[in-house]
């Protein structure tokens, strides 16, 4: 099928406005400033998109919880985009600009709002100062600014680059940063979507990328047709970005419940020659990792399967590992990210990587006792679940299924007990 | 100063939101390409631009990464070693480029031209090893290429003196 998002491998060239616009581009704005807006958030609901940042909420729920009297009101992208094994956001905005552009701004019309910011990783410079010259392309002709299409409504477009914090794609972080403070989580509620929780304490949609790319389509084609993509619980596309130990790399997108066996081997080309695939992270470092056994590779990448057996599908960043691989060093190249990514507002989360990345160092060093897999998986445990935002979790994962999908290669690194 | 050198960027900045501190990133960016980096006197000047206490900004330097608080070279030097760049080989490629290079893990060569870090995911994990140079992408790397790389920069540096 045609590509809904990554539309520059079937379209050459539509990073530019003028292509763009020849191939449809902005009539999905068009037309949704002919409907109310709370119509447009009806068509998104329907859709049955989900957050694809993550965590998967519904994207048509998400804007309807926005008040409707407030007088400033804002839409923040998510383009923060850190998550380790993560790429794609950068492919969309790199390759379809516009597209971003113009589902920002039917979010910002189906919600009334008074500006939207895109938040971009301080890495993205140069795709910031690009998207900069996109949006003054799109201004011009009326699509953002003053007065959209002649609507009455005003709405200005902004970028703002972060500068090396991956807390920042945490939404409430991500606000913080753009307030131009540090990057820290925020205690929930109220939420960014309530008055008080948002940016400059105003009702505030943050939407990922990715999500808000998939909008226009969906208000060209319909709600049904985008519903009818993908599986019952997990609608459209999905971009699969595939690194790690395999033969062809990249971003994949594919229909929601495609399988891992055809993602990692019909599109990625398997293995190495000569080698089997040994673990797969689904999700970045921040999701549950799980062995390549055949259920798993049999599994349909979707929200609702990936819980089935144990995981997430999150961000989808598959990261694979081969049959070389020593899934202790796996734990502990995650475990120093997260230490390193830590904001330190939460002493769990602060103290604990910390713990965790010396710990597993001795461990690796060969001077581990059994005693101490025991410790990480307890230290790990009591991070879990009592951060103020989901880092906590994500660090803890990586040692708590390690441990207890590849047992062994803890084992191997400690003396036996006496 | 840079009010004067960089009156209509620092406008720009400010008119983008409702709030002077909102603008603090931005300016810090703007200070550091002046200075080279962030020394105690821009952090003055950003604080004094924004209506913020120095502490604070200091903290804001502090926090995130992408401001160096310490002189550094010309061209700065990030490579991911990341999990998905480490699985391609890209902690063997670091070492090897600061071997090259003579420095240690975020030291600067003798000649004041290259600083080199490791540093976590550049969403670039399918053309590892890679690395950004002053923050833009090089990628698909191997050493070869690196040091035809390296003297491209030395020679651009040479034409800049």
């Amino acid at each position: 099928m045609e590509h809904i998002l990554l539309r520059a491998r079937d379209i050459p060239n539509i990073h530019k406005f003028d292509v763009y616009k020849a191939h449809g581009g902005y009539d999905a704005l068009k037309a949704a400033v002919k409907m109310k807006p709370d119509e447009v958030i009806d068509e998104v609901k329907a859709s049955g998109l989900r957050g694809r940042g993550g965590a998967g909420f519904p994207t048509g729920v998400k804007w309807s919880f926005i008040p409707k009297n407030e007088p400033v009101k804002y839409v923040a992208v998510n383009a923060d985009e850190s998550e380790t094994g993560t790429f794609k956001d950068r492919e969309i905005m790199e390759t379809n600009p516009h597209q971003l552009i113009e589902g920002a701004m039917i979010c910002a019309y189906a919600i009334q709002a008074t500006a939207v910011y895109i938040y971009l990783r301080g890495e993205f410079w140069d795709i910031a100062h690009e998207l900069d010259k996109c949006i003054a392309e799109a201004q011009k002709e009326g699509f953002i600014g003053d007065n959209v299409l002649g609507t009455g409504w005003d709405c200005p477009m902004y970028t703002h680059l972060g500068a090396g914090a991956y807390i920042c794609g945490e939404e409430s972080a991500l606000l913080e940063s753009l307030e131009g403070k540090l990057g820290q989580p925020r205690v929930r509620p109220p939420f960014p979507a309530q008055k008080g929780g948002g940016l400059y304490g105003e009702a505030t949609v943050v939407n990922n990328v990715e999500t808000l790319t998939n909008v226009p389509w969906i208000i060209n084609n319909g709600a049904d047709k985008f519903k009818a993509i993908g599986t019952e619980e997990s609608a459209g596309t999905k971009i699969f970005c595939v690194s790690g130990h395999v033969q062809k790399p990249g971003n994949y997108e594919l229909p929601m419940g495609t399988t891992f066996r055809e993602l990692l081997y019909d599109h990625a080309g398997g293995p190495p020659d000569g080698r089997e695939f040994k673990g797969i992270l689904p999700s970045g470092g921040s999701g549950p990792i799980v062995p390549a056994t055949d259920e798993v590779l049999d599994t349909p990448l979707s929200y609702e399967d990936m819980q089935k057996i144990g995981t997430i599908l999150g961000s989808a960043s598959v990261i694979v590992m081969d049959d070389t691989v020593d899934m202790t060093w796996v734990a502990s190249k995650v475990t120093k990210f997260f230490k390193h990514e830590s904001c330190g507002k939460c002493t769990p989360c602060r103290e604990g990587t910390y713990w965790l990345d010396k710990v597993i160092d001795r461990i690796l060093a060969g001077e581990g006792k059994p005693s101490d897999i025991q410790l990480i998986d307890n230290v790990a445990k009591n991070m879990a679940g009592v951060t103020l935002c989901a880092l906590g979790d994500f660090a803890a994962n990586p040692i708590i299924h390690t441990i207890k999908n590849f047992p062994d290669d803890f084992n191997q690194h400690v003396q036996p007990a006496e | 100063m840079l009010a004067e050198k960089y009156g209509d960027r620092i406008e720009a900045a400010f008119a983008k939101y409702p709030d002077k501190r909102s603008a603090v990133m931005p300016l810090l960016y703007i200070a550091q390409e002046e200075y080279g980096w962030v020394s105690p006197e821009a952090i003055e000047e950003v604080a004094g631009l924004c209506e913020m206490d120095p502490t604070q900004v200091k903290s804001i330097a502090g926090f995130y990464t992408m401001y160096s608080e310490k002189p550094k070279g010309k061209y700065w030097l990030h490579v991911c070693t990341d999990l998905p760049c480490a699985l391609k080989g890209a902690d063997e490629f670091y070492q090897e480029l600061k071997d090259y290079l003579g420095v240690d893990e975020g030291g600067t060569t003798e000649d004041g031209m290259f600083t080199v870090e490791h540093v976590m995911c550049l969403a670039a994990c399918d053309k590892a090893p890679m690395l950004q140079c002053n923050f833009h992408y090089v990628e698909n790397l191997d050493m070869e290429k690196i040091k035809q790389k390296i003297d491209e920069w030395r020679a651009a540096a040479k034409k800049d003196e």
